[in-house]
């Protein structure tokens, strides 16, 4: 555990010009160590999307540095950029974004196929991720045949197929019932018992609970950062509610 | 990832919206179809026109007066022909013959038909113009010596008159005189808007004694013993008429028209015409190619979202472009082949009397225009989603 796996700094983000100027990020620094669960909270518009899709290589910063796995992401080329969001980041959205009209398991095996893993090999990893957040009998379920719940889920596997350093989730359960988030976040839990890193983004305060690390951000500045439980220890949540794994 | 892949991703795109794929196919189907189809029309009409010409026999010139009225020093007469006929002075001339035509009403039993062209001549005209009798004979020079009243009728006016019944020696009414039916000429195949077959012949002496008067001839019929010397047919024929004309200048009273040279100035009418039929083809083309266009502006805009997650998801630029950009080209050369094909089909019937005869390059071009228009139109839309930011993309609404 020697570099970060995300290591930003004095990151600044400015939308809009004159009148309209927003500063959705005012300087956040902040590490993250592999094996880390970090929660990130605070009210609508303090910045958390923003903060997360510049962390995703979606979004690009006004100022500031992001080194991810050690490398400074502003340098990247469109290839370079392509292959560290296809192998270094798995991105879990709110709206879960799946392809529509494809099917679970192919929008599962989509960024294994951008990697370049063959077809055999990549439907068994893809399945190998389905069984991970069980739903490997709903492989050949379109999204609209899947509830949000199995959506996000499929989502999660599509996330951690390629076996990405970070996983990255922007709300996971904003748009799931209490059933539905559980099962999510039993996920995460899991994973993060298994070693991975994570760092999700929630309002919902039992979510933020379950994290080993929590991140207040207001206005774009982060307020507090305190470690709930170690780091090198399964999550708290892994210990309760494992009804359905 | 491999090309084939993206073949792959670009085919599961368009059969997630199978009707639009397959209208969209449909209008590059119909422009390409349209323009092959079209030019071989146009292209086939020229054919048939020269056919017809050079099996009217390109052997024959013919001698027309370009003065109206017929004032008497301009007009072509029986005399000139006549004189035509000269061993010595024409020693290449096989046959003349002199033509008077002009509409008439025949009437056979209370039915009336206006014939368009009721042409009086003499009997070598029927071998000069290669308008072979098929029922009956034709008359002879006999007949036309003794001006007897006897006509060889067109398919059209045997129809027209005789549904049914042998029309050989019926007699008809042309002009209050009595005619004999004494024959009925092949089917011709007509071109152009007048019908060939709405005619009937008659010795030159009946037709001008009932129908023109005396007055000047239409034209005279100059058969050349060989095809090769028709030229020699012309001039030989120039100098018998100017000198019985007294012409001095360079301004004739008579025009000399040779088959061979009709044969060129109406392929150039026909080149003319199938232009045109292309030129409409090529806008129905156009307007399959904005199918194309429009369609892909809308797949682009309506899946900019879905390019926003493939590219979250690691998709570089030149992938999620190469997969637009061969949608766009396997609409388009779906669309064209098909097209190839329906124009291969339907040029196999007649189309409004004409058989189309297929122009290659008309093939090369229309598939290449509109190949070329689903990779340029397709490409834009696809190339500008494609270097969008992932996250610009995936706000898109
Ligand atoms: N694309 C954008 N253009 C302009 N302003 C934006 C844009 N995205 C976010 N903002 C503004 O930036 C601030 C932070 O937004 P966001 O990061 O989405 O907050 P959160 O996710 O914490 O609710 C808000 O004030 C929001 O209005
Ligand atoms: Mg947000």
């Amino acid at each position: 555990m020697t570099r970060p796996v995300l290591d930003v700094r004095d990151l600044k983000k400015i939308y809009g010009q004159g009148e309209a100027t927003v500063h959705a990020l005012r300087g956040v620094s902040v590490t993250v160590d592999r094996g880390d669960y970090v929660a990130i909270m605070g009210s609508s518009g303090s910045g958390k999307s923003t903060l997360m899709n510049i962390l995703g290589a979606l979004d690009i910063p006004t100022s500031g540095t992001y080194l991810l796995d050690g490398v400074d992401v502003s340098r990247l080329g469109d290839r370079q950029l392509a292959m560290a969001r296809n192998r270094l980041i798995g991105f879990i959205f709110q709206s879960f974004n799946l392809i529509p009209r494809t099917s679970a398991v192919a929008n599962v095996e989509l960024p294994l196929a951008y990697a370049g893993v063959k077809p055999k090999e990549r439907r068994k990893r893809a399945m190998a991720a389905l069984d991970v957040v069980g739903l490997a009998d709903r492989a050949r379920h379109e999204p609209n045949q899947l509830s949000g719940g199995q959506q996000q889920r499929v989502a999660v596997a599509r996330a951690l197929v390629t076996e990405p350093a970070l996983l990255l989730a922007d709300e996971p359960t904003g748009n799931l019932d209490s059933r539905s988030t559980d099962d999510v976040l039993n996920v995460f839990d899991q994973l993060s018992s298994s070693g991975r890193t994570i760092v999700l983004i929630t309002h919902e305060p039992e979510v933020g609970d379950r994290a080993k690390r929590l991140i207040r951000l207001v206005d774009g500045n982060i307020v507090t950062d305190q470690r709930q439980s170690p780091i090198n220890q399964p999550p708290v949540g892994a210990f309760a509610g494992r009804h359905s794994l | 990832m491999s090309f084939y892949e993206v073949v792959r991703f670009a085919l599961r795109g368009l059969s997630a919206n199978k009707l639009r794929s397959a209208l969209t196919m449909l209008g590059i189907l119909i422009g390409v179809a349209a323009v092959i189809l079209l030019v071989a029309v146009g292209n086939g009409s020229a054919k048939a026109i020269s056919d017809r010409i050079e099996a009217l026999g390109t052997n024959t010139i013919t001698v027309m007066s370009t003065g109206r009225g017929g004032s008497s020093s301009t007009a072509l007469t029986k005399d000139m022909a006549d004189a035509l006929v000269d061993p010595v002075l024409a020693p290449d001339v096989k046959s003349v013959s002199p033509v008077v035509s002009s509409s008439a009403t025949v009437t056979y039993e209370g039915t009336d038909h206006d014939v368009s062209s009721f042409v009086g001549t003499t009997p070598g005209w029927f071998t000069a113009s290669n308008t072979p009798v098929g029922q009956g004979a034709g008359f002879t020079a006999d007949d036309e010596a003794q001006g007897r009243r006897v006509v060889v009728i067109g398919q059209t006016v045997a129809e027209e008159l005789f549904p049914g019944v042998d029309p050989i020696d019926k007699q008809v009414t042309v002009g209050g005189a009595l005619f004999t039916v004494v024959g009925v000429l092949d089917e011709k195949s007509s071109t152009g808007f007048q019908d060939a077959n709405d005619t009937a012949v008659a010795p030159l002496t009946a037709v001008r004694q009932v129908l023109t008067g005396y007055g000047s001839l239409n034209s005279i019929l100059v058969e050349a013993a060989d095809p090769d010397k028709v030229d020699a047919v012309q001039s030989e024929v120039s100098t018998i008429l100017d000198q019985k004309l007294n012409v001095t200048g360079t301004t004739t009273p008579y025009r000399i028209q040779n088959a061979s040279q009709l044969l060129a100035t109406q392929t150039e009418t026909a080149d003319t015409f199938t232009t045109l039929l292309g030129a409409v083809a090529a806008i129905s083309l156009l307007v399959g190619g904005i199918g194309i266009t429009n369609i892909m502006l809308v797949t682009v805009t309506e899946r900019t979202r879905e390019i926003g997650i493939r590219k979250a998801l690691g998709a570089p630029r030149r992938v999620i472009l190469t997969q637009f950009l061969i949608e766009a080209t396997l609409l388009s050369v779906i669309g064209g082949a098909l097209g190839v094909a329906a124009a291969l089909i339907g040029s196999s019937f007649e189309i409004v009397g004409v058989k189309p005869v297929i122009v290659p390059s008309s093939v090369g071009l229309a598939l290449g225009v509109s190949i070329a228009i689903g990779l340029f139109f397709g490409g834009l839309p696809a190339s500008r989603a494609a270097r969008l930011r992932p996250i610009d993309a995936l706000r898109y609404e």
